[in-house]
């Protein structure tokens, strides 16, 4: 396995076996992350909620990945009434398949030959966590959610995905209730195949669109 | 439907992007009343007002400056922010 070395590293600064060492991550915390445990740990002495529960939500939202989200796309590719479903009104058909997602409010976007769509938030970070679990760090950096509106072509390309001139990008943009997924094309090679191995095709950023479906490697 | 986005700038909590704001787009989909985040952010008991998906071409949004006139930029907007054209 390949290791990040660092070639600037200052020399005496190796390990014995070769590795640098890595800086501790000594900052002391800052003024929101004080106010954050001040604010928890008063809710729980007073007695609003228990630290087992604030647990609890910790680990339900730490067990949600973009498997729950490959397992909806698996089933649209293959079952044209939940699909249709899925388009009118995806968080009650994603609910219906038992999923947890809380009170999010879900759209679901389709690509075709002629549409890609990709997702941002302009304004901070929306994602449907409720469903795919936490967002990838990228997609919170200011670069891709500036860029992704600006260039989008330029973003995905740098992603590994080139679209032709005749496919129109759609960006969605995040910006008030709404949460998306976008259902990315059934690559050919896959059509057939039984759901649980079809879920394997789908990718956490297929999903994003800044992807597409693709064989398991 | 066509509609523009109001250009204003006031302080607090706003969910309209700048860079929609005078811009021109045609309604894509009805999405429902929803608390207006301007109130609930101060807690202020929110007034239910409607969402709407709105679809923005780039070449409206960016001018002669985007990357590919045709493609699309898709944005919930509040219907207080919008104005029929």
């Amino acid at each position: 396995m390949p290791h990040d070395h660092n070639d600037s590293q200052a020399p005496g600064t190796i390990s014995p076996s070769g590795h640098p060492y890595r800086p501790d991550d000594d900052r002391p915390l800052t003024y929101w992350q004080n106010m954050e445990i001040a604010v928890r740990e008063l809710l729980v002495e007073k007695g609003y909620i228990t630290a087992l529960q604030i647990q609890n939500q910790i680990d339900t939202m730490d067990a949600r990945s973009p498997t729950n989200g490959a397992n909806v796309v698996a089933r649209a590719w293959t079952d044209p009434e939940f699909k249709a479903a899925l388009m009118n009104d995806a968080a009650q058909a994603t609910r219906d398949m038992g999923f947890d997602i809380g009170p999010m409010h879900l759209i679901a976007v389709e690509n075709s030959d002629m549409v890609h769509n990709v997702v941002v938030c302009t304004l901070c970070s929306c994602y449907p966590r409720n469903l795919l679990g936490l967002p990838p760090d990228w997609y919170k950096s200011r670069a891709y959610r500036s860029r992704a509106v600006i260039e989008p072509r330029k973003v995905l390309t740098e992603f590994g995905l080139v679209l032709s001139e005749n496919v129109q990008v759609r960006v969605h943009d995040s910006t008030a209730d709404m949460r998306y997924i976008v259902i990315p094309s059934q690559p050919e090679a896959s059509k057939g195949l039984p759901v649980p191995d079809l879920v394997k095709w789908v990718t956490r950023d297929s999903m994003i669109g800044v992807g597409k479906a693709h064989a398991p490697t | 439907m066509k509609v523009r986005v109001h250009n204003n700038w006031p302080p607090g909590h706003v969910r309209t992007p700048g860079y929609l704001r005078g811009k021109t787009g045609e309604i894509e989909r009805k999405i429902g009343l929803f608390s207006n985040p301007e109130q609930n952010a101060y807690r202020h008991a929110p007034e239910q007002r409607e969402l709407l998906r709105v679809r923005f071409k780039m070449s409206e949004v960016w001018g002669a400056n985007a990357e590919n006139p045709n493609d699309v930029i898709e944005a919930e907007i509040y219907s207080h922010w919008l104005e029929a054209v």
